[in-house]
């Protein structure tokens, strides 16, 4: 039982705030993914639950116990550090068995495990080697796979997948998916890859600027963000922001056309709606074509609508060129709508 | 550039090396031959620039009263200086690569400053400090005083040896069920250990060589070095020659065995 | 434990030695040089400077500072830029060169006795060219010129390698795009060490520098081995005050004079090639 509780941490470096009052619970056996640009203070926030930083606030639980006070080794937690970090004195072998003999497993358990989870990482041939002999990608496993032959209550990985190349690190995310199912292990996964993230987690946390500004399920993030942040930083491309005057009435003016909105008393609100979420139709909202990019299955179109840049995915039978002028229909249950005072998501 | 003036480049660069090589070969190359020549090829004139291999000087240096005392009195008391050094300076390398403490920029220029002092110097006061304590002229004495010589190098090179090793190597062992202590054995030791060996031998190699302390503070018990100092306008040509030599054959397995390290020791070193 | 105490645990030993050996030695020395029977007096280093030998030894040391540390200094650049440049034989190369950091600066003297004592190799190779015919006594008080010389060339001989050692570490720490991008934009090669290279070893000059006057002023036993009495410098005036004269406050105050320089020459040093903040490397 492994259930991992943040109350309002905080953590400063001298005048720098890294970490604002994080509150968060990660419930036993879940995969959750935190996700942020780069600097948003990911590590920093792992680092505290793995206890290597204590927090300059707040309470870390890890199962029923507070765990502040407890060093890394006291915490049953393993951890994939984001440079790796593999003893270079020690073979691939002896590196992913140094923790089970610290923990003075039996040799003939250990001699198991590493094998084991090496072959899962399709490191096995790798095994007599040294960190010095081997390639960053294959580093990034052993690394992984030294974590995962702990068999932890709490696996921490910082960007372990960031160094493969794409077929690969597609081919160990489903593994990685698939060990951590079957096993009790509850996992927090840093990134800053979105399909990643989505890919594996049951929830993600998105960060940005030290603090989360939103944890949901993959599907429930991409279709609700809670703020501005989240609806820019999902998705790729990301979702359509326009500026919206009220005609009253819950009613709301974006670019030539009016849509029904929330009923708030504001001068300015923002209409938001995922490039997907259109298609073309005889009337809709005004856009002139600037760009087409032909992804395969789909057009990506750039548009200029009312000074404003817009983007639409359509679909490639239609033959869209720059200049064209062109009306693009929302689905109704697809559009959000912000407050640009406090970025946040209007109900 | 030219070809021919790219060639004449390339042989002044050579020559320039060769050259180099040359001015700190020969002197040592002299000094071997006086070694290995007799006592009485050695005063003779004008000398031969081949050496006689004959063993005389060395058999009279080794034969001479006090001389083969001097020399363990040295290896006694580099041994010693290398240990203490070590012992003390090693941690204090440690904290400073590992941990931000207040007073963190105060001891690391406490620990330069004393470079900027001609540190020989204090033994003099040292050696009437000794007297009181009943550890004048005695190996004990010495070593604490080369200790001091040696302590500002052997933190500041522990210091670089221990900031190469990235912090999460330790960090990961804690994760992985290591004590504090325990990941320092089983993953900083092996790494950091023919560092330290060779911080060791730079500070044997600082005492073995050390002139003035030696000879101001010890009077029965002197160190090679002290001994010869002592016996420099007395004792004749082939004794001073193979003492020289006695002197320098450390040295060249000294530099041989810490090579590599020597660079590395120095580049963060300074800053 | 608490891990905060950890890092002051660690540095106590070496505290406690510095404080021990180091600083109270020092004001040891102060006291002896500046007290006379139970007073603050100057009396010490009247007496010493008043002795006809002081001048000379202050001359001495001065100008043997002088004359080699400049001679390292190109040495030890030119070094350390052909060795940079090398790349068969470098390791080899650099051993050789750095052989004698590990030479006492007894053994340097002994073993440039052997080249100018007067049976010695100089006076050999001289007599086997025809320059001479009886070897003649090149270390005596006749030849001041000669004694300056022999124990110049051992100084250089013997200590350049430190100054070495820290420009080609200094070297190393120079990325090397600096460089590329200097010739990209037309430097030559002697403008790339100028423009690039010694502005960016600052910080190593700087050690190099300070560690080598500090012990160019420390010189002792090569001057006692090579010239004995014949070149009276602040150490051996020093060694001789506490042990022939047995005038512990005579060599307390000298040993101050050398303090002093030291201290005075390190700043100025450090003045000079002072790196501007924010410019570091
Ligand atoms: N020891 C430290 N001292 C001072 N500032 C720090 C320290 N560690 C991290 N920071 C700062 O805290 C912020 C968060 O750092 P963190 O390493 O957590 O970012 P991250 O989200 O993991 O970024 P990345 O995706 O690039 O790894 C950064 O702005 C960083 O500069
Ligand atoms: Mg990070």
């Amino acid at each position: 039982m492994a259930e991992i509780r943040l109350r309002n941490i905080a953590k400063r470096f001298g005048d720098y705030q890294a970490l604002h009052s994080i509150d968060l619970t990660i419930a036993d056996r879940e995969f959750m993914v935190l996700l942020g640009a780069s600097g948003c203070g990911k590590t920093t926030l792992l680092r505290i639950i793995a206890g290597l930083e204590s927090p300059s606030e707040g309470e870390v639980w890890i199962g029923d116990k507070r765990v502040d006070d407890l060093p890394p080794r006291e915490r049953g937690i393993s951890m994939v550090f984001q440079n790796y970090a593999i003893f270079p004195h020690l073979t691939v072998f002896d590196n992913i068995g140094f923790g089970l003999k610290m923990h003075r497993l039996p040799q003939k358990t250990i001699r198991e495990r590493v094998h084991r989870t090496a072959k899962m990482m399709h490191i096995e041939q790798l095994l007599d080697r040294y960190s010095g002999q081997i390639s960053g990608g294959q580093r990034q496993r052993v690394a992984v796979a030294r974590a995962l032959a702990m068999e932890p209550d709490v696996i921490l990985m910082d960007e372990p997948l960031s160094n493969l190349d794409a077929l690969l690190r597609l081919e160990m995310r489903a593994e990685l998916k698939g060990v951590l199912a079957q096993s009790d292990t509850t996992a927090i996964y840093v990134t800053h890859d979105q399909i990643e993230a989505m890919s594996l987690a049951d929830r993600i946390s998105v960060m940005h600027r030290g603090k989360i500004v939103q944890s949901d399920s993959p599907v429930h993030l991409y279709r609700y963000p809670a703020d501005r942040f989240v609806a820019g930083f999902i998705g790729n491309p990301p979702m359509n922001i326009l500026p919206a005057t009220p005609i009253g009435d819950g009613r709301w003016q974006v670019a030539n056309r009016e849509f029904e909105g929330p009923r708030v008393d504001a001068k300015n609100i923002e209409f938001a709606i995922r490039p997907e979420d259109m298609h073309l139709a005889d009337e809709g909202i005004e856009g002139r074509v600037q760009v087409v990019e032909p992804l395969g299955p789909h057009l990506l179109l750039t548009c200029d609508v009312a000074g404003c840049p817009f983007r639409a995915t359509v679909d490639n039978d239609h033959a869209v060129n720059p200049g064209d002028i062109r009306y693009f229909a929302p689905q109704p249950d697809r559009i959000r709508w912000f407050d640009p005072l406090t970025d946040l998501a209007l109900a | 550039m030219s070809g021919d003036m790219r060639l004449a480049s390339r042989y002044l660069y050579g020559a320039t090396i060769a050259l180099l090589t040359i001015w700190v070969l020969v002197p040592l190359g002299l000094l071997l031959i006086n070694t290995l020549s007799s006592p009485e090829a050695v005063n003779a004139f004008p000398k031969r620039f081949w050496p006689e291999f004959d063993l005389g000087s060395l058999r009279f240096f080794a034969g001479f009263d006090g001389m083969i005392d001097a020399l363990f009195n040295s290896i006694w008391v580099a041994g010693l200086t290398m240990v203490l050094s070590i012992l003390i300076g090693a941690p204090a390398g440690y904290a400073l690569s590992r941990f931000d403490f207040p007073g963190k920029e105060t001891f690391r220029l406490l620990v330069l400053l004393t470079r900027a002092f001609p540190l020989p110097l204090l033994a003099l006061p040292m050696a009437i400090a000794f007297i009181r304590l009943g550890i004048d002229d005695t190996i004990f004495g010495l070593g604490l005083v080369h200790t001091m010589l040696a302590l500002p190098f052997a933190v500041l090179i522990t210091f670089s040896l221990f900031s190469g090793i990235p912090i999460e190597l330790e960090e990961a062992a804690w994760t992985l069920g290591c004590t504090r202590f325990g990941a320092f054995c089983r993953v900083v030791l092996p790494l950091i250990l023919p560092g330290i060996t060779a911080s060791a031998i730079f500070a044997f190699v600082i005492s073995w060589n050390e002139v003035f302390a030696a000879a101001v503070l010890t009077i029965e018990n002197r160190t090679l070095t002290a001994f010869l100092l002592q016996n420099l306008d007395t004792s004749p040509l082939h004794l001073k020659f193979a003492g020289g030599f006695i002197l320098v054959v450390p040295a060249l397995v000294f530099i041989f065995a810490v090579r590599k390290y020597l660079f590395a020791m120095w580049g963060i070193a300074n800053r | 434990m608490r891990p905060h105490l950890l890092p002051w645990l660690l540095i106590l030993p070496v505290t406690v030695f510095l404080g021990v050996f180091f600083l109270a030695p020092f004001v040891m020395v102060a006291k002896q040089a500046f007290v006379v029977d139970g007073v603050f007096s100057l009396g010490h280093f009247a007496q010493v400077a008043s002795h006809w030998k002081f001048p000379i030894a202050l001359k001495n040391t001065l100008l043997l500072a002088l004359a080699v540390v400049p001679v390292q200094l190109a040495l030890a650049l030119l070094m350390a830029t052909l060795v940079t440049k090398m790349r068969k034989g470098r390791d080899l190369v650099l051993y050789i060169w750095t052989i004698p950091l590990g030479i006492s600066d007894l053994a340097a003297g002994i073993i440039w006795l052997a080249i100018f004592e007067q049976s010695g190799f100089l006076n050999s190779m001289l007599v086997a060219l025809g320059l001479g015919e009886t070897p003649s006594v090149l270390l005596s008080y006749q030849s001041p010129g000669m004694v300056f010389l022999a124990i110049a060339l051992a100084e250089i001989w013997r200590a350049t390698a430190i100054m070495l050692v820290i420009l080609v570490a200094g070297i190393g720490l120079i990325p090397k795009e600096y460089h590329e991008a200097a010739s990209v934009f037309g430097a030559s090669p002697w403008q790339r060490f100028l423009r690039v290279t010694l502005p960016l070893l600052r910080p190593s000059l700087q050690t190099a520098l300070v560690l080598r006057v500090i012990l160019a002023f420390e010189v002792f036993a090569v001057v006692v081995a090579l010239g004995g009495s014949l070149f009276p410098v602040l150490m051996s005036e020093t060694y001789a005050y506490q042990f022939e004269l047995l005038d512990s406050g005579g060599a307390a105050a000298i040993a101050l004079v050398i303090l002093g320089i030291s201290v005075a020459f390190t700043l100025v040093i450090l003045r000079i090639l002072r790196v501007p903040k924010g410019a570091q490397a």
